[in-house]
């Protein structure tokens, strides 16, 4: 645990993926699913991966938040070691997970669930707990609905209580698994919106993973775009849109100009994608 | 589902659970349903009382009428000693009642544990699962003169066969509970810094418990199921014993009273289990409503 | 994922890791145990579970039996029963659970005749079916039926009424007629809660034959088990006991291979 570090707030939430791949062998047929990655992300930084459906980018965040090892390469977190070939990585509090299809315990309430990681780390009251997590409950802006449980809200209030739930843990890293993918478009900008405030407030570093495009470059501040299975990096955009942001971005013509450089990227990956015929891998 | 804006969960203005209800049953009234529902039952009496009783067909002329069962069930001075008044009813009942419930609270002590452990542990599955596997094809029945020969006195060799019904329901249902729980739950705990201790308690023990519940009530009707077995070929009172009896003595009428209470008494101790569960679940009894 | 031709390819090398794993092993470590700490409790006459005749001495028993005709006598007339209750129960169960299932007013009308029924153990029916069959054959097969009839028919009936409407309306809105919806969209969605309803019948069957055969019959693998009881033949019993587990095992994994079959749809692996 690295709670002890937060005096030093920049200091804070910096990935190095130095030539990572990863080789998948589940039935003796060998599958790449990463090829020699590398990504320095800066703390607090807001960096968008994207790529098409199954290419890899879920393994990789995977490997970040200690979910299984890697083949080859390393990462580091904020100068250690956290992944090497042959190192068990255990999941910590310091690098959140948000998962795609949502992973609140449906047998907890919303308060509940907040509090559950410093229930489970320990060193706090019970009393202490809870006000902390009525605090950030308010804070953003979920504060009615702390005795509901998960399958009373909507998807767009339980993504916002999961978000809310990691913020608890004043986490290095935030990992968000394509967290807003099965959402249709109106809730969308209104939890982008909340993660940018939530970002703007705490400029935690955030490892975004997603396929949506244009998601990628109104949230980022750094969008990598990833080629098919074998993941790789194939470019890197920069986008220089200051920050806060809100939905008037969406028509400005930078905003544009990225969307056009970053399509004409995309397309041939995802037109080799499907002509591979790759199934939709989650 | 969907709300863009911060929807408030508003529980004034919707209508209580009590008028839900009302409504429902007033909806429920004015359907078809209550009235073909009874049709049907009084429909399966006549006939019964038809065959036996008044046309006297053929083998049904051998069956007790439901008119004779009615008579006997509720006179005070039973022809074959057994009715609503005589204490001997009651006394049946009861000792088929504990015996099932001595039985079902040990396999659900044991086998709720045992189901979550294996569930948990991969290493404990690979040893039990294939013990388990081996011994439950056999029904419980065949276990009935193994069990008579393991246990000194019958009382214990009827409660172990009601036990060993339930167990194996038991252990399945919990482990199929642990199973389904989703993986992502069990990463979340971990990415939340959960240890070994929480990841039982706060994930697999209440993300089990529907499949438990399910479990449990499925359980609940092999005890008895059991229970009836091991009355009927080794025991010296209960319902099971009572129906074998009445067989054996020719009084056919308390065949028929014995049946009906037990499946009462069965449908109730389902009943039971299903009403501590919804208590106990509330976040899946709210995700229904 | 990978081409086709490798995918056969691919089947063998997972069945190959799958016999050589370390859960196999265990599980089989596990057994032997098992036996090893049973045949020294006999030994040694540990309390109840001494009791129960060692398993040296049930391979005795299970040599001699192995070649009487008796024995294998006994396996076919418990087959037969099972065989015959359990198809009838089918042949009955299947179209009056479909009825019940597409038909509202039926459902109604029979349903609760059946939520009366299910509580009661099959076993409590066997001596209300001997009075009322002539013959013992007769009404052993009749407890049989009965076993695994109100399972088939619940479970259809189950599965009829949760059928997704989007199907349904789907199928409507392509312009079937209703004989289509029938026979191409209700049939085949209730067909898994079929194998279901068939797969728990044919687990209640073989409980409900033992019961009948030890109580009245002279002849099944019911038999055989209860008059070894009686006779005190102890390993016997236990060879019995074995007999009817494999049995058992043995026709519900032809049921669900039948199953898959009827359902390839759902086929995983």
């Amino acid at each position: 645990m690295s709670t002890d570090k937060t005096n030093e707030p920049e200091a804070r939430g910096c990935i190095s993926i130095r030539n990572v791949s990863k080789v998948y062998d589940p039935d003796g047929a060998k599958v790449l699913a990463v090829d020699n990655c590398s990504m320095d992300i800066k703390a607090g930084e807001f960096c968008v991966v994207v790529g098409p459906s199954g290419c890899g980018k879920t393994t990789l965040l995977n490997a970040i938040a200690g979910f299984h090892e890697i083949t080859s390469g390393e990462i580091l977190l904020d100068g250690q070691q956290l992944c090497a070939p042959g190192k068990k990585t255990l999941p910590g509090s310091d690098r959140i997970v948000v998962f795609q299809n949502g992973a609140l315990f449906p047998w907890f309430t919303v308060l509940e669930n907040v509090s559950f990681g410093p229930v489970v780390q320990g060193g706090l009251s019970d009393k202490d707990i809870r006000d902390k997590a009525r605090e950030m409950l308010v804070q953003m802006g979920l504060a009615n609905i702390e005795n509901s449980y998960p399958s009373e809200i909507s998807s767009g209030m339980r993504r916002r209580v999961e978000i809310a739930r990691a913020m608890m843990n004043d986490p290095s890293v935030l990992l968000l698994d394509e967290p807003f993918r099965a959402m249709d478009a109106l809730t969308k900008t209104v939890v982008h919106q909340f993660l940018l405030d939530v970002y703007d407030r705490s400029k935690k570093t955030i490892f975004f993973i997603t396929h949506d495009l244009e998601e990628a470059i109104f949230l980022g501040s750094k969008v990598y775009i990833m080629t098919t299975r074998p993941a790789k990096i194939k470019t890197i955009l920069d986008v220089d849109i200051p920050r806060p942001r809100d939905f008037r971005v969406l028509s400005s013509s930078t905003y544009i100009r990225l969307k056009k450089e970053c399509l004409e990227a995309v397309h041939e990956e995802a037109i080799k994608a499907f002509t591979a015929g790759e199934r939709e891998m989650a | 589902m969907t709300s863009a804006a911060p929807a408030t969960v508003n529980t004034e203005q919707a209508p209580s659970s009590f008028e839900m209800s009302c409504f429902c049953f007033k909806q429920w009234l004015k359907s078809s349903g209550p009235y073909l529902n009874l049709l049907g039952i009084i429909g399966f009496i006549f006939f019964w009382y038809l065959f036996t009783e008044r046309l006297k067909l053929p083998w049904f002329n051998k069956l007790p009428g439901p008119v004779e069962v009615y008579k006997e069930w509720v006179s005070d001075d039973p022809a074959y000693g057994i009715s609503l008044y005589t204490p001997e009813y009651y006394h049946h009942i009861l000792i088929s009642i504990w015996r099932v419930l001595q039985a079902f609270f040990l396999a659900t002590v044991l086998g709720v544990p045992v189901g979550l452990f294996m569930g948990w542990k991969k290493t404990f599955k690979d040893y039990t699962f294939p013990l388990l596997e081996t011994l439950r094809p056999i029904p419980m029945l065949a276990w009935v003169p193994l069990s008579i020969l393991m246990w000194p006195g019958r009382e214990a060799s009827i409660i172990f066969l009601t036990f060993l019904g339930s167990f194996f329901a038991t252990v399945l249902n919990t482990l199929l509970g642990v199973e389904s729980i989703d993986e992502v739950y069990f990463r979340a705990a971990n990415s939340l810094g959960a240890k070994p201790k929480h990841v039982f308690f706060k994930i697999i023990l209440p993300g089990s418990l529907p499949f438990i519940f399910t479990g449990l009530q499925i359980s609940m009707g092999f005890a008895w199921f059991s229970l009836v077995a091991g009355e009927m070929l080794a025991g010296e009172y209960g319902l099971g014993y009572l129906i074998w009896n009445s067989f054996i003595m020719v009084q056919y009428p308390v065949i028929v009273i014995a049946m009906v209470t037990l499946g009462v008494i069965g449908w109730l101790s389902s009943a039971i289990i299903r009403v501590v569960g919804d208590r106990l679940m509330q976040w899946k009894v709210r995700e229904a409503a | 994922m990978a081409p086709s031709s490798k995918q056969g390819n691919n089947h063998w090398v997972k069945l190959r890791k799958q016999v050589f794993r370390l859960t196999t092993f265990r599980g089989i470590l596990s057994i032997i145990i098992f036996t090893v700490i049973w045949e020294i409790c006999s030994w040694c006459e540990v309390p109840i579970i001494g009791n129960v005749p060692p398993p040296s001495a049930v391979l005795v028993a299970l040599g001699k039996q192995l070649v009487s005709l008796a024995y294998w006598a006994s396996w076919w007339n418990s087959f037969l029963r099972i065989t015959i209750g359990f198809l009838i129960a089918q042949v009955l169960g299947i179209p009056l659970g479909l009825l019940m299932g597409v038909h509202r007013p039926t459902r109604e009308l029979i349903y609760p005749v059946f939520e009366i029924m299910r509580p009661i153990p099959p076993l409590a029916w066997v001596p209300v079916a001997v009075i009322f069959w002539p013959t013992s054959e007769l009404s052993i097969m009749f407890v049989t039926f009965l076993g695994a009839f109100f399972t088939v028919v619940l479970n259809i009936v189950g599965g009829a009424t949760s059928i997704d409407t989007r199907y349904i309306r789907a199928a409507h809105s392509l312009g079937s007629s209703r004989g289509d919806i029938f026979w191409k969209i209700m049939l085949p969605a209730t067909l898994p809660s079929i194998v279901v309803g068939m797969t728990v019948g044919m687990g209640i069957t073989w409980a409900v034959v033992v019961a009948a055969e030890m109580i009245s019959s002279l002849s099944g693998l019911g038999f055989l088990t209860w008059r070894a009881y009686v006779a005190g033949e102890y390993p016997l019993i236990v060879v019995g006991m074995m007999s009817i587990g494999i049995a058992g095992y043995v026709s519900s994994a032809m049921i669900r291979f039948i199953g898959g079959r009827m359902t390839p749809w759902l086929r995983t692996y």
